[in-house]
This record gives C-alpha cells, sequence and structure tokens, in this order.
C-alpha cells in the first residue's frame, strides 16, 4: 500500500533499526524524520521508536518533548493522525502530555530485557485492530524507566474509559500484578501501555517492532504495527480512525 | 609515586616517574639523537607502554598464524575483517580494559565498551554485537560483589543506550582473580566491501581532523600508568587515569562516522584509545609513511589551563582522527555537525616522517590556513612517527617453567584415574544440582538481563544458551560468535589450556552449523618480567598458534594484557579467544535444547581421565592430582567438521558440546532448555566421576530421530568416531544409568557407595540451575534476582 509512516529519529534514537524493519515487515517504506523537522506533511501515521534521545540523562524524554519535531507530532496528533510511542517513544509521548501517566524507573532498579507476555484489552482500536483474537502476545522489554505510573483517580478514569491497551500477563494467562514474576517493572495494574482520550495516540513499553518474526523470537508484535499501518491508511483517506473521537484533540488527563 | 612519599628523598628522574627504564631512556637518546625533551618523554611513556607497544609479546605474536582467503584485514589493523560473500564482511576484535574496571568498575568496564565499539566503525562496519568475558573473585566477598554490580552496570549502561545488543560473553569466579578482575570485550561488526577503510595517513597536504568530544583531563596515562604497570589494591590515586564513558556521544560518533565513509568524504579514520591523539596521530602516520603537524592549540579543549602533554596523552573518550582531503572539509564539517559533533582541523599530512607538534605564541594556532606554521610558531615536539610506534622497543624476556609443574600428557597416554568423589554415600543427582547451582555454571540471567540483547532486531540466539547467533538481514546467513578461556587449565599447563580454549571455542560455533571464520584473543597474563609468567605466556601463545594451524583458523587481531597481578597474587593466566562463524542458511541452524520426545541421543568423542582444573574438581576441593585430560587437535578437527557436516545434511535436531561440569551437565542443561527429560544409559570405564563430570575435550552430545540415526553413525564413522547410543529422549526426569563394570565394582574398591542411577526431575534441575548465581552474589530479593521464571511464558510454544 502507498501508505506512508513516518519514523521520528532523534538524537540517540536506537530502535530506529527495528521500527524500520517491522514496518518493512508489515509491507510499508518507513520515512525518517529528523528531530529538527517541523513539517510532517506527507505522513499519515508517526512511530516514535526505541533508544535514549539525547542521552536521556536527565530522566527519559524530558528533553526530547521540548523538540521541534515534537511540536509537529502534537499538530498531527491534535488533527487526529495516528501516533504510536514505543519504549522511549512512549517516555517521550508520556513526558510531552500526550498520553496519560508517568514512567519510573523499574521497580527492581535495573535495567531489564527480556520476553514478556502482554494481553490485548480491546480488539477494536486504531493500534489493535488487527491483532485478530485477544491472546497473550510474546514480544521483548528492554528498558531502565518502564514502571508505568498515574494517580488512582487517573488509572480509574483511564480503564473506564477503555484508555488501557495492554497489560503484563502472569504465567496463567491472568493479569501480572506489580509483584508478578510477569511484570517486568512494578507498572501499576499491570499496565505495558495506553492510549490518550481521544484514542489516536498511544505508547507501550514493550516492543512489537521487534517481534515481527518467528526467526527473531515472536511474529506476535506484528498485529500492532499491522494496526497502525492500517489506521495510517484510514486516515489518510477518510480523516478520521475508526475508534476515535478527534475532537477531543489533546485531552490527555494524566498524572502530572 | 612511591619516591614522593619520603620528602627528603631527591626527586626521581622523570622518565621514571612516567615508568620509564633507564634502558628505554637510552634507547630514545638514540632514536632522537639527542635528549627528549618533557613532552616528548611523556608521549614515548605512553607510546612504549607495554598496551601500545607490545614490547615483551611482539616476538611471540609474529609466530601466530595470520593468513586466510577471507581475511581482507588483519593483525595490525584497528580491527580483523574477514569476507563472508555476497560483497558482505564481519569486523571483530576483543580487548581488555581489566585494571581500570578494578579502579572504577562502572566506568571501566563502560569505556571497554565504547573503546572496542570505536575500533569496529572506526573500519566502517556498524557494531551489531557485543559479548562479555568477565572473572571475578570469591563471589560471597563484598568487594567482588561491589565490583560485578559496578561492571555489569558499567557494560550494560553503555552499550544498551549506544544501541549495541550485548548477546553473550562469560562469568566466570575464582579465587586468583580477587585483586585483578578481567573484563574482556569483544564487539561484532557488519560491512560491505566498499565500506572498509584503514588507517593510515596518505597524502602528504591532507587534513588532521579530530571529532567528537573535547579533550579533557580524564585518561592521563591509563596506557602507562594503569594497563601496564603490577597493580595495587584500589588505590584512589589512579582514579584519574580511568577515563569516564558518554554513550550517547558514541552513538552521535557511530552515526557520523558511518556518514562520512558511506559518502567517501574521508582518506582514512582512526579511534583515540590508548594514548590519545598521540596514538592516532604516529600510528595514521607510521602506517602511511608519512608524518604530521599537529596543532596543540586546534585541540578542542574541555578545560582551560591543560599542560600539552596532557593534551597529547589523555584518554579522553568518543573521539576520532579523520584524514581528509582540503576540499572535502566543509562537507565533513557539516556531517559532524548535523550530528552536533565538535570537529576541528588539528594538523596536516607530511612528507617528512616526523609528528611534529606546534604551538603558537599566542596560542591562537601554530598553523595557516594552508598549514603552514605561522611565524613565531614553536615546535614543542619533534619525533620520528615510527619511533613511537613500529620500531618501538622490543624486550626478549628471559622465560622459565615453574618449579613445580605438571607437564601436558601425550594424547591418549595411559593415565590412573583418581575418583575421590561422588563422596561417600553421595548420590550423583545431588552432585550434578551442586554443580548445576554452583557459582560458575548456574544461569547467568539475572546478569544477561542487564544487557538489551535484541535491539537492531538480528538476535536469533542471545545470551544464555551458548554461542549467540544474528540473522544478516537481506540474506539467508547468520552469524555466530562465542568467547571461551580454559584458564584453570591454563594454570596447570599453559600450552594445553590455550589450545583447548581455541578448541572449545570453535566447537561451540561448530555445533551450531556454522563455519568459524578467523580468532581474536586477549591474552590476560602476569608480570612479563618474571620468567615464570612469561613462560606462561610463551606457552599459551604456542598452544594458540598450534590450535589455530591445525583448526585452520587465522588469527585476525587482539590484545596482549600484561600485569594482571595484585599484591602476592597473579591471576590464573587466561587466554580468552573470540571465534566469529558464518551459517550460510540461517534455517539449518541446530540449538543445544532437545526438540522432541521419543529421539535418539548419542555421545559422539571418547571419554578421557583427567579431572583436574575440573567444576568437579572444584567443587570437591580437590587436588589437581588427576591432571588435566588431553587433547588431541586433530580429532578434535574432525569432530567440527562431523558435525557440520551432519547439520549440513539435516540429521541433527540438538547438539550439545561437553566442557564445564562435564557430560552430565551438559545432558542436563538439553533437558532444562528444552523442557523435557531423558531416559539414558552412560557406560563407565573405570570412574563414575570421570564418566559423569570429566571434561576431557572433543565430545558432543547429538539428538537425533530415529530414523537418521543409521546415517549420522556412518558419517561419524567416515569421520573417524564411533557414537555411543545413550538413549531416548521424553519425561519429566533425566535419569542417567551407570553401566559398565566400573559403575558400582571400581566405586566399591575405593569403599564409595555410590548409587548406580542419576535421576532427577527437569524441574529441581532447572531450580537448581536458576537459584544459583543470585544466591552467590547475594541478589535474592533484589529486583534482579526477582522474577525467576520457573515454567514457559503464557502463549509460548513449548521448546521454542
Amino acid at each position: 500500500m502507498s501508505v506512508r509512516v513516518g519514523i521520528v529519529l532523534f538524537p540517540g534514537s536506537n530502535r530506529d533499526i527495528d521500527a524500520i524493519n517491522g514496518l518493512t515487515v508489515a509491507g510499508v517504506e518507513p520515512v525518517i524524520l529528523w528531530h529538527e523537522d517541523v513539517d510532517l506533511s506527507g505522513v499519515s501515521g508517526v512511530l516514535l521508536p526505541g533508544g535514549f534521545a539525547y542521552g536521556d540523562y536527565l530522566r527519559a524524554g524530558v528533553i526530547a518533548r521540548f523538540s521541534p519535531v515534537m511540536r509537529a507530532v502534537a499538530d498531527f496528533a491534535a488533527r487526529g493522525g495516528p501516533v504510536l510511542g514505543i519504549c522511549n517513544g512512549f517516555q517521550v509521548l508520556a513526558e510531552a502530555g500526550l498520553v496519560p501517566g508517568a514512567l519510573l524507573r523499574n521497580r527492581g532498579l535495573r535495567f531489564v530485557c527480556r520476553e514478556v507476555s502482554i494481553l490485548p484489552e480491546h480488539l477494536d482500536t486504531p493500534f489493535t485492530r488487527e491483532i485478530g483474537e485477544r491472546r497473550p502476545l510474546r514480544m521483548p522489554v528492554a528498558h531502565g524507566e518502564g514502571c508505568y505510573y498515574a494517580d488512582e483517580a487517573t488509572l480509574d478514569e483511564l480503564e473506564r474509559a477503555g484508555g488501557v491497551l495492554w497489560r503484563y500477563a502472569a504465567v496463567d494467562g491472568s493479569v501480572a500484578g506489580p509483584d508478578d514474576p510477569g511484570n517486568p517493572n512494578g507498572s501499576l495494574r499491570g499496565i505495558a501501555g495506553v492510549r490518550n482520550t481521544a484514542g489516536n495516540v498511544a505508547g507501550l513499553m514493550p516492543h512489537p517492532e521487534t517481534a515481527v518474526e518467528s526467526l527473531i523470537g515472536s511474529e506476535d508484535g506484528l498485529g500492532i504495527i499491522r494496526s497502525l499501518v492500517v489506521s495510517a491508511a484510514e486516515w489518510a483517506q477518510t480523516g478520521t480512525i475508526t475508534g476515535t473521537t478527534p475532537t477531543a484533540g489533546l485531552a490527555a488527563g494524566g498524572a502530572r | 609515586m612511591t619516591a614522593l612519599t619520603d620528602p627528603l628523598a631527591p626527586p626521581p628522574p622523570l622518565h621514571r616517574v612516567l615508568g620509564l627504564t633507564d634502558v628505554e631512556l637510552a634507547a630514545i637518546v638514540d632514536k632522537l639523537g639527542r635528549e627528549p625533551n618533557g613532552l616528548e618523554l611523556a608521549m614515548f611513556s605512553v607510546m612504549w607502554s607495554e598496551h601500545c607497544s607490545y614490547k615483551s609479546s611482539r616476538p611471540l605474536l609474529r609466530t601466530l598464524p595470520t593468513k586466510g582467503d577471507e581475511v581482507i584485514a588483519g593483525v595490525g589493523e584497528q580491527a580483523g575483517v574477514v569476507s563472508i560473500g555476497g560483497g558482505l564482511a564481519v569486523a571483530f576484535k576483543i580487548e581488555s580494559h581489566n585494571h581500570p574496571s578494578a579502579v572504577e568498575p562502572y566506568q571501566g568496564a563502560a569505556t571497554g565498551v565504547g573503546g572496542i565499539l570505536r575500533d569496529i566503525f572506526a573500519m566502517g562496519a556498524r557494531p551489531i554485537a557485543v559479548l562479555d568475558a568477565l572473572r571475578f573473585g570469591d563471589p560471597s566477598d563484598a568487594r567482588t560483589r561491589h565490583l560485578v554490580d559496578g561492571v555489569v552496570r558499567g557494560v550494560g549502561g553503555y552499550g544498551n543506550c549506544v544501541g549495541v545488543p550485548t548477546v553473550g560473553g562469560e562469568l566466570v569466579f575464582d579465587p586468583s582473580y580477587q585483586g585483578n578482575p578481567l573484563v574482556n570485550v569483544m564487539a561484532i561488526g557488519l560491512l560491505e566491501d566498499g565500506m572498509l577503510t584503514h588507517a593510515s595517513g596518505d597524502g602528504p597536504g591532507n587534513l588532521v581532523v579530530l571529532y567528537g568530544s573535547a579533550t579533557g583531563r580524564d585518561g592521563i596515562g591509563g596506557a602507562s600508568v594503569l594497563a601496564s604497570a603490577t597493580f595495587g589494591d584500589q588505590d584512589p590515586s589512579k582514579r584519574p587515569s580511568v577515563q569516564v564513558g558518554d554513550p550517547f556521544a558514541e552513538k552521535l560518533l557511530i552515526e557520523a562516522t558511518l556518514e562520512l565513509i558511506a559518502k567517501g568524504l574521508v582518506v582514512s579514520i582512526q579511534d583515540l584509545g590508548a594514548a590519545g591523539i598521540t596514538c592516532a596521530t604516529s600510528e595514521t602516520a607510521d602506517r602511511g609513511g608519512t608524518g604530521m603537524l599537529v596543532d596543540l592549540d586546534a585541540i578542542p579543549r574541555r578545560e582551560p589551563g591543560m599542560e600539552p602533554f596532557e593534551v597529547m596523552i589523555s584518554e579522553s573518550q568518543e573521539r576520532m582522527v579523520a584524514i581528509v582531503e582540503p576540499t572535502r572539509w566543509d562537507a565533513v564539517r557539516a556531517v559532524c555537525e548535523r550530528w552536533d559533533l565538535p570537529v576541528a582541523v588539528i594538523g596536516r599530512v607530511t612528507e617528512e616522517r616526523d609528528v611534529v607538534i606546534l604551538t603558537a605564541p599566542d596560542g591562537t594556532g601554530a598553523l595557516d590556513a594552508d598549514g603552514v606554521p605561522v611565524p613565531g610558531a614553536t615546535e614543542l615536539a619533534r619525533i620520528p612517527a615510527r619511533a613511537l610506534t613500529s620500531e618501538a622497543i622490543v624486550f626478549e624476556r628471559e622465560s622459565r617453567p615453574p618449579a613445580r609443574r605438571r607437564a601436558a600428557p601425550a594424547p591418549g597416554a595411559a593415565r590412573e584415574p583418581v575418583d575421590a568423589l561422588p563422596l561417600r554415600g553421595q548420590d550423583p543427582g545431588a552432585v550434578l544440582l551442586a554443580l548445576l547451582g554452583s557459582p560458575n555454571l548456574s544461569s547467568r540471567r539475572q546478569v544477561y538481563e542487564q544487557y538489551d540483547s535484541n535491539v537492531q532486531s538480528n538476535t536469533v540466539a542471545g545470551p544464555g544458551r551458548g554461542a549467540a547467533m544474528l540473522r544478516i538481514k537481506g540474506t539467508t546467513k547468520a552469524l555466530v560468535a562465542t568467547t571461551d578461556a580454559n584458564a584453570p587449565v591454563t594454570q596447570l599447563d599453559p600450552w594445553l589450556g590455550a589450545a583447548m580454549s581455541v578448541a572449545e571455542a570453535a566447537r561451540n560455533v561448530s555445533i551450531t552449523g556454522a563455519r568459524p571464520l578467523g580468532v581474536t584473543n586477549c591474552l590476560n597474563f602476569g608480570d612479563p618480567t618474571r620468567p615464570e609468567a612469561f613462560w606462561q605466556l610463551s606457552e599459551a601463545v604456542r598452544g594458540l598458534a598450534d590450535a589455530c594451524v591445525a583448526l585452520g583458523l587465522p588469527v585476525t587481531g587482539g590484545n596482549v594484557s600484561l600485569y594482571n597481578e595484585a599484591p602476592g597474587s597473579a591471576i590464573a593466566p587466561t587466554p580468552e579467544i573470540g571465534i566469529v562463524g558464518l551459517l550460510d542458511d540461517v534455517a539449518t541452524r541446530v540449538g543445544p535444547a532437545f526438540e522432541a520426545d521419543g529421539n535418539a541421543v548419542l555421545l559422539i568423542g571418547e571419554t578421557a581421565p583427567g579431572l583436574a582444573a575440573s567444576e568437579y574438581a572444584r567443587l570437591a576441593g580437590a587436588a589437581p592430582e588427576d591432571g588435566p585430560p588431553p587433547l588431541d587437535l586433530e580429532r578434535e578437527r574432525a569432530l567440527q567438521a562431523f558435525i557440520r557436516a551432519a547439520i549440513a545434511r539435516g540429521l541433527v535436531e540438538a547438539c550439545q558440546d561437553v566442557s564445564g561440569g562435564g557430560l552430565a551437565v551438559a545432558l542436563a542443561e538439553m533437558c532444562m532448555w528444552g523442557e523435557r527429560g531423558a531416559e539414558l544409559r552412560v557406560a563407565v570405564g573405570d570412574s563414575p566421576a570421570v564418566a559423569l563430570f570429566g571434561e576431557s575435550p572433543t565430545r558432543i552430545v547429538v539428538e537425533v530421530v530415529p530414523r537418521h540415526v543409521p546415517a549420522l553413525e556412518l558419517l561419524a564413522r567416515r569421520h573417524g568416531f564411533d557414537p555411543h547410543a545413550l538413549g531416548t529422549t521424553g519425561g519429566s526426569h533425566l535419569r542417567i544409568e551407570l553401566g559398565g563394570g566400573g559403575a558400582t565394582g571400581a566405586a566399591e574398591d575405593r569403599g564409595s557407595r555410590i548409587a548406580d542411577a542419576l535421576e532427577v526431575s527437569v524441574a529441581d534441575l532447572r531450580h537448581a540451575w536458576e537459584r544459583g548465581l543470585p544466591r552467590a552474589l547475594g541478589w535474592e530479593g533484589d529486583g534482579a534476582a526477582d522474577h525467576v521464571a520457573e515454567a514457559a511464558l503464557p502463549g509460548q510454544e513449548v521448546n521454542d
């Protein structure tokens, strides 16, 4: 398909290679967006990849949120375009207030890289529509600051509004709470990924873009990447995406 | 500097303060034809350090086989490069960062990763993987735990940020490393043939361009003070000699360097490591048969007031030197500035073969726009480039075998087995569980889960299960990489230990189906001025050469780390071997986990006596009375040729080599990783301990579907091996019946009541194996030690 999905490249992004591979396997030609770009016209979807934007020495994503391209991404999101942040991309979206909540240091206070299973909460969103059935999806996590946090009221509202898209799964397939081995970072209520109120901006800590081929461990992430592609195509053609309420615009709600 | 501790003592001469001997000073005067000044002495002191000059080891290293049809860049380059066909090549090298890591574990390990990565991308290759081989003292010791934690965080903190996966390595504990841990890091890069770049200062008139971080006071004299002197206990005065890493700057440096090379903007590139600008300029000039005018004033600094010698020998990280044609300068600057990297022209390539350091009276630049010294510019130093590098001093060290040493056993020689274990009344199953839970054989998961092992989406096999495997995008090929060192045997017999290290590393590559391409090595030894230590080094190099010749492997590079001694103790000599192999069709790969129930399990290769230096002997606290097992390099070559052929023909479901912990541990690993048991019978000769836990080399275990057994046996015999059928996969337990006359009889003769069968549930094997390391390091309850997954993840197909 001719849909163009942009990958935002910050100095220090390092999962851009994975994002390019993931989108390529999903059948689209990715467009690289430099952190100083201010014009996103020409792309109908945006992926913020993993890495350590600007080094992340202060706090993950805290510098990147002020970059020129993030103003453009915010405008793109306000117009209802689909935006997916993965790992560091999720941290940047949270710092920018484009999705609710915050990512704290892992409960173990150590970087953790391992395969986890996540459960998709809804199958009709712009980022889960291609997953198919609700089943645990295996994919890697690789982060030091991935503990999802928001105050209780925000979490309740988030769940009520269907804002939780993915949760970490325990061995028995149930949701993995903060202390469960299936939860790699202590995220509250096992939350691995969320979306904004409007529904067109989402972020998650695990790496679906690295889980698109069984040769490298799993292809369970392909459904999420394909969902982004399909939503980008739909938005390009109709200006809206099924399952979103763009009028809500930038509404993020949240922890801060 | 101890001489300074006595206020009344006369100040020692400068050359000694800098670590140069009187003999070396005389050689310097001879080469210059005059007395050197202070700056020149400082430059010689770092370039003639053991670390940079290989002055003790160079005569030995010349004996290594370095030729190979596929080798396109070898010893002497920043990293070895081997062609893998299809217009692609692989660059790889291993280096030590031992002493910096002992002083400041986090930064020492982090900059060890950064330094070896620069060697790789300076060749034009994109770094695709890191392996870290770590050795420490007693894991229950507080300082060891501090070092392990710092080193692991340092490796992860740097590698994770630059986006290069850490896919393998080793973590070994032995008392001999108590005062002097080993941090060896191997890096692998992939490049298109056209990207290959050499560090050669060609073209007089070309610009010498320094880009990357500014130069500061960190890492002053790291090469000479730290890497090339016997080591005191944690000496804070040496902390300024440890460099400080900035992985974010390195990430930018990778992208900028590869862009500069891809756009054809540079003549050559060299990274700045040990001895900083002095090394980069003199080596580059010497390789190009040229010289250089270096404008000291033009070098970007982190702070004012730096002495010329500090600028010239600083080991500030994340810096590169490029040789650039003047017409390309603007384009080079544009690339560096796009990546927010400071960049400056710091000199010119010249016809005359001297490295000349210049400064202007007002410090505003000693060279004009055409590279001509400005009026009044003064020469601070002038040294022939080759005097600092290719013609650096070389010593023929005295070599003497230690009084008490065990000779290498002749291959196949008759031996008197000693079977102290299993201890009286001890169930061999209990011994197996103890071995699986021991610090050196238990799961490394709590460590390697702190490393990003899959960034870049190439990791087919990551850390934890033998050799690592990385697919090559756009091809059917994969690279297989491993590091191995058998220090305990090297301690007893350096020739044998080094040869065994090469054999095991190559075996670990071959059992995946891949063909080993070449060897990089990091020789960690003691003080070369001690005849016994130098004997160990020379014997190990002989073993390394013999093994590489026998297995047809070229040595493409490496590094030597001497003076690995703390007060009162030298390390067990550790010849770290890194090997990269090529698998032409990744679909044919074989792993070490049992794949299915009802398959045949066979042992290929003969079990030889020799329990010395085994993990079993370590567990039993047994003295090495039995001697180490022998190694027949021709048999090793044949075994590896056999298994590669068998895998290529699709006859093998799984394969594991017999190494640490012996046959029983190899079988236990295949069961744990395959999440299934096996019903086996092992023929015992004289000694159950040798049969189950002996570590004699040149043995592998293969899993074969029943209908392929005849073909596999035929192929094995054609390679000179008589396979031993052990039994069948399946069930929830590993059961090993001890057959043969020695099973009970021999044991009873010695009064031990050894059980005649070993039977342990796979769940118990896994539990012992998973809990061993966190228990040894006191990490239980720690976040990293939590979350021990005892079962498959939901949604996970069994044994994938």
